[in-house]
């Protein structure tokens, strides 16, 4: 085990540490668990990814951390605690202040969430004027200059949002998050609609920029391979639980509940041999009818007895590593 | 993709052009050509994926498809009549019905006043499928053909009560609930977790071998454009650089821009910086009047004429076509 390692990443403080987070919406079909007594943290610096199911509560966990979930959500349970302060406690200045000089959001539809009245260079200077003590001249330079950074054109300062295709729409939100120079950056499946070689460029502005700025990233994606590329440890979700979080190396290339090793047989390989697939077996579970016992259990292929009675606790595996299976 | 045996072309797309205005003005010297010259032939039971860059006019070839926009050039026939002709209020609405689209955003694409019922019940009472009982049983088969159980549940729910991939599988459901020919997906999958998407591309791909429906496959992930689509074709601002066979496009890339493409697909385990084999250089935006090739001012293969002429067609193997002065 590599002893440096574990100093930089471990023995900080970390910036931000989620116990026991549980968020219900409430509907007349019942109330659905979409967070489920989530316990993690994130260091300076470090980038930490979230995986899992669609539907199994990434984005319901993101809106939580900075408070900004909508009724019929509701937290009902547990504490998020950045640099020292619970999140849950903040007056609603603090809670403005933390939004607006800690962390950025780039949101899941994000890239409709640009003002579609506004030119592309307005939304970026507002922001950044409303920030900075900066002259509009230098707040356009700026704003051209991070429009750079996503590798958009300068010229496109003039565009309206419905001019721009999808992708670009998406990178003049991620500059906009830039734009604040944030401690966490929360990213909700940032780069799903961009192609790989401009993924691969905001990626590697990412590394920069983290590496001149140091902040951390929650990044929340589907794309388990980017994600065993961009994050330094990775947590599986599934049915609003956490069920195996650790180094993305192991997660992703020894991974240990069954539900993580389908996700990871899942990928059709871009040269191996070219096979039908089957992903993971069985539909995805409803939120207000779960099971007693594993949340997992009607389509694992491990499946035991007591996995129909107990529910299975995140237990730790080796030092920093953890997965809630019986069979483990 | 001309072929010696080919099998039954259902849309036939010939030098499509695209312009959109610049900005706000209308003149004619500040237009943009989102798709260019791009031409291929959609094949019965057959998928074409469309992969390649962010903006290179995927989405606008796919929104010309279906009639949401109107070409500025070329032709489009469908099942062997020009699309022109299908205009009075039966052929339009039998083309509607024919060509179905899914779209890239599943948040945008669903009213949010609407339960999800009601989404897939219209298309099937517009298309007159039945009486009242006939389309009930049909809107929940259908939620369950796309995996949204309990079905009877789903339907009552509002879309923001769903996940986002859950409206994608609303989508795909509305989509198929008229018996379409053609299904141009516009990233259906993109939001939909792994699992679940290896569970749509299947269903996709049993639509396609079993049922004879073709599919326009826009993508981002190479990976499944190779798993699902028998070919491919590479987009870079509005031009079509290479198609041909899936299988060749993505193994043995000719054409430099996909050659940089697929150099940059995410691996795990490979992580901090990766280098990319192309200048930094500006993506260009192409106007009527435009030269040379649209890759020149990344590409590291340019030679003198790429900066001023427009690369023809080359067919480099059986099945395999690319745009390049440099061969
Ligand atoms: N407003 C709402 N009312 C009721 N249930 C909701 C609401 N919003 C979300 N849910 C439910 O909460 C669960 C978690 O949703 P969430 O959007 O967090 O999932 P996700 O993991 O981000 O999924 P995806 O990968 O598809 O974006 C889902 O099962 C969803 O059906
Ligand atoms: N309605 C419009 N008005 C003006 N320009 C447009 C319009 N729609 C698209 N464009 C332009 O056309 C080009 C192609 O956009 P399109 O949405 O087709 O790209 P795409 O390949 O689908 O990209 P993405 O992968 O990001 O979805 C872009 O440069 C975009 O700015
Ligand atoms: S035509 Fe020239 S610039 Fe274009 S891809 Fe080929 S070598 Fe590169
Ligand atoms: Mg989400
Ligand atoms: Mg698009």
């Amino acid at each position: 085990m590599n002893v440096s390692s574990l100093n930089t990443a471990k023995s900080k403080a970390p910036l931000l540490e989620i116990n026991n987070l549980c968020v219900d919406y409430v509907s007349p079909h019942g109330i659905a668990r979409a967070v489920n007594n989530v316990s993690l943290t994130i260091a300076p610096g470090e980038t930490l990814g979230i995986a899992g199911e669609s539907g199994c509560g990434k984005s319901t966990l993101a809106f939580a951390i900075t408070r900004l979930h909508k009724a019929p959500a509701l937290i009902s349970n547990g504490e998020i605690i950045y640099n020292g302060r619970d999140i849950l406690k903040m007056t609603d200045k603090e809670l403005r202040a933390f939004r607006w000089n800690d962390v950025s959001i780039v949101f899941q539809s994000a890239m409709n969430s640009l003002n579609p009245v506004i030119t592309i260079g307005e939304q970026l200077t507002d922001v950044i004027a409303a920030h900075k003590q900066i002259s509009p001249k230098e707040a356009v330079a700026k704003a051209k200059e991070l429009l750079e950074v996503v590798g958009l054109h300068g010229d496109r300062l003039k565009s309206f949002p419905h001019q721009l295709s999808g992708g670009m729409r998406q990178r003049v939100v991620i500059a906009i998050a830039l734009a604040l120079e944030p401690k966490l950056i929360i990213m909700d499946e940032p780069t799903t609609a961009l192609d790989v070689v401009v993924e691969r460029e905001i990626l590697n502005e990412l590394y920069d920029l983290k590496e001149q700025f140091g902040f951390s990233i929650l990044f929340i994606s589907h794309d388990l391979s980017l994600m065993g590329e961009i994050a330094d440890r990775i947590g599986v979700m599934y049915a609003g639980n956490l069920i195996e979080i650790g180094d993305a190396k192991t997660v992703f290339t020894n991974p240990s509940h069954p539900y993580t090793k389908g996700l990871i047989a899942s990928f059709p390989s871009i040269h191996g041999p070219k096979e039908r697939l089957y992903g993971i077996p069985g539909d995805p579970v409803n939120l207000l009818k779960l099971p007693t016992g594993c949340n997992f259990q009607a389509r694992c292929v491990d499946c035991m007895e007591i996995c129909t009675k107990d529910d299975p606790i995140l237990a730790e595996l080796s030092v920093g590593y953890q997965a809630a299976c019986h069979k483990l | 993709m001309d072929n010696l045996n080919t099998p039954e072309v259902v849309l036939s797309v010939r030098n499509m052009i695209k312009d959109f205005p610049i900005g706000q003005s209308s003149s004619k010297n500040s237009l943009m050509r989102a798709v260019n010259d791009v031409s291929f032939d959609l094949c019965k039971g057959e998928a074409l994926a469309i992969v390649g860059e962010s903006g290179s006019g995927k989405s606008t070839g796919a929104r010309v498809l279906s009639r949401i926009y109107e070409k500025d050039g070329g032709d489009i026939i469908f099942k062997g009549q020009p699309l022109a002709e299908y205009v009075d209020e039966h052929g339009s609405l039998e083309y509607a019905r024919q060509v179905q689209m899914i779209f890239q955003d599943p948040f945008g694409s669903l009213n949010p006043v609407h339960s999800i019922y009601h989404h897939i019940a219209r298309p099937l009472i517009i298309h007159k499928r039945g009486d009242k009982k006939v389309i009930e049983k049909l809107v929940y088969e259908l939620l369950e053909l796309v995996g949204l159980f309990p079905a009877v549940e789903t339907a009552s729910k509002f879309p923001h009560e769903l996940s986002g991939g859950q409206r994608q599988r609303v989508a795909i459901a509305r989509a198929l609930a008229v018996d379409p020919e053609v299904i141009l997906a516009d990233e259906p999958i993109s939001m939909l977790d792994v699992s679940v998407r290896l569970g749509i591309l299947n269903l996709m791909a049993d639509l396609k071998d079993k049922h004879g429906i073709s599919f326009m496959y826009i993508t981002h992930d190479i990976a499944t454009a190779r798993y699902f689509a028998e070919k491919t074709a590479v987009m870079y601002v509005g031009h079509m650089v290479e198609w041909g066979n899936s299988d060749k496009v993505t193994q043995t890339p000719q054409h430099p821009y996909t050659q940089l493409l697929l150099s940059a697909v995410p691996e795990a385990g490979k992580s901090g910086r990766r280098e990319l084999g192309a200048k930094k250089g500006e993506i260009p935006m192409w106007k009527p009047d435009t030269k040379g090739c649209p890759f020149a001012a990344r590409c590291p293969r340019a030679i003198e004429a790429c900066a001023d002429t427009f690369p023809s067609i080359t067919e480099i193997a059986a099945d395999h076509f690319i745009r390049c002065h440099n061969i």
